[in-house]
């Protein structure tokens, strides 16, 4: 049983595949315990959810600490507004999911699985709900479902932690981390739903699938998500969603907390997160947005700036304020036409943000738009004021 | 054993009174929000450092050895 895919089996528009189907295609839950964890580990396997974090390490340090009582948290808040690979495996393929999680329990000593999915992914809740009512008794009575805010920090391992307990997903200090104290107080592996279906593979396989989700998203033909291999560059993938619609631009990496790049180096980029972060890039959760060339860069990066700083929890100044700054400063140009002070401006507060936040939201937002100030820097330093008739 | 300052950004309200006592390493932002010198703390500032510790309004403020997380 090797190259086995995460959307193999029936067709997509079939809904849900069952775990009668299921284990006939796959077999039974494999045995896991502890030695799952080298299993991983050696794998190479990181986080899919966003953060490429290496999945055996995370597994290795809650095992250490778990003595049989940690909580494995599903996650499968899907915040990224324009991914949806995790709510089409959530609602296409549950049991992977599933099997990925009683795979980490019974790894890591956990006697909990919270699911985690997000309030608004309506036929992923109903599909992984229904999923859980087919699995055996002793697996059902680990779990419980609990309903994601659509919120972007919401899927923030401490939020969805935050949430589990005291019912607010806004994200806490740290120290502790989920892992030292979790949910009940628990230590707690928070894995995305992706990454446990790679689980589920690995288990019977011991081999890492070797493709991955990803969400193809603006200027092409057939937006949506599509699993590819490895070796996959971005142009390859723009040809399977159909071509792009017209000319582009840019490609953005990795969502909103992703970066730009100019669509003459981005096409023969591979679609892996390995060979990414060997040019300084994430996958990150896996969307690759594409920007027609006819679209103002300087306008879209300032709507997503504003959709960013919006989705602060809050929390912390230079987050609220500082994102909101930016944010601002984005708008004038992008309305108004450049001004030098607003650039300056911008390159000083997006130098003093990251790593001041309780979460990495100020991170991921400064990130994307040191990328969006590299890539489109001539954009910036002439953009014609919007709200002026053009002669 | 060196040390370092570690702010809980969740906790921090911006009163300043960080940057007012310890100056050398620690400035604020235009929302007054502090910014603190990356790397240990020299030992000759230790003494300052305690002070700002615990002076702080909201105690947000901690050191930490340099080997810890956050």
């Amino acid at each position: 049983m090797t190259n086995l895919r995460l959307l193999d089996g029936r067709a997509l528009e079939l809904g849900a595949e069952g775990f009668a189907e299921h284990v006939r295609r796959l077999g039974p839950l494999p045995d896991a315990g502890p030695s799952l964890i080298d299993v991983v580990a050696a794998s190479g396997l990181t986080g899919r959810g966003g953060a490429d974090f290496p999945v055996g390490y995370k597994w290795r340090s809650i095992a250490a600490v778990s003595g049989g009582s940690a909580v494995v948290l599903v996650n499968g808040a899907e915040g990224e507004p324009r991914s949806l690979k995790d709510r089409l495996l959530m609602t296409a393929r549950p049991h992977l999911i599933l099997d990925g999680a009683f795979l980490a329990a019974s790894a890591v000593g956990a006697k909990q699985v919270v699911l985690y999915i997000g309030e608004e992914h309506h036929s992923a809740r109903q599909s992984m709900k229904r999923a859980l009512a087919e699995r055996p008794e002793h697996e059902r009575r680990l779990v419980r479902i609990v309903a994601a805010p659509a919120r972007y920090v919401a899927g923030t391992s401490s939020a969805a932690v935050h949430l589990v307990n005291a019912g607010v997903a806004t994200p806490t200090s740290n120290p502790p981390t989920p892992h030292e104290r979790g949910v009940d107080g628990a230590p707690t592996l928070v894995q995305n739903v992706e990454t446990l279906a790679h689980v589920a593979l690995l288990a019977r396989t011991r081999q890492l699938p070797g493709t991955l989700l990803v969400t193809m998203a603006g200027g092409v033909q057939r937006p949506g998500v599509l699993e590819v291999e490895r070796e996959t560059t971005i142009g390859e993938a723009v040809a399977m969603a159909g071509g792009a619609t017209e000319p582009s631009q840019a490609v953005l990496i990795g969502g909103y907390f992703g970066s730009w790049i100019e669509i003459s180096k981005a096409l023969t980029l591979f679609i892996d997160p390995q060979a990414l972060r060997a040019y300084g890039l994430s996958l990150g959760c896996g969307v690759i947005g594409m920007l027609p060339a006819s679209r103002c860069a300087v306008c879209e990066v300032a709507g997503i700036m504003r959709y960013l700083a919006g989705e602060s929890s809050a929390q912390c100044g230079p987050c609220f304020f500082g994102l909101r700054a930016l944010a601002d400063a984005c708008s004038r140009i992008s309305e108004q036409g450049t001004n030098s002070s607003d650039l300056l401006r911008m390159r000083r507060w997006a130098a003093e943000a990251p790593g001041r936040g309780g979460c990495h939201h100020p991170d991921g937002a400064v990130m994307f738009l040191q990328s969006a100030l590299q890539t489109f820097g001539d954009e910036f330093a002439q953009h014609p004021p919007h709200l002026r008739r053009s002669a | 054993m060196k040390q370092r300052l570690a702010v809980d950004r969740i906790r921090c309200d911006g009163h300043g009174m960080c940057a007012e006592l310890l100056p050398e390493l620690i400035r604020l932002d235009d929302w007054g929000y502090p910014i603190i010198a990356s790397g240990p703390i020299p030992d000759h500032l230790l003494p300052l450092a305690k002070r700002a510790v615990d002076q702080c309004p909201v105690l947000a403020l901690a050191l930490r050895r340099v080997s810890e997380a956050a």
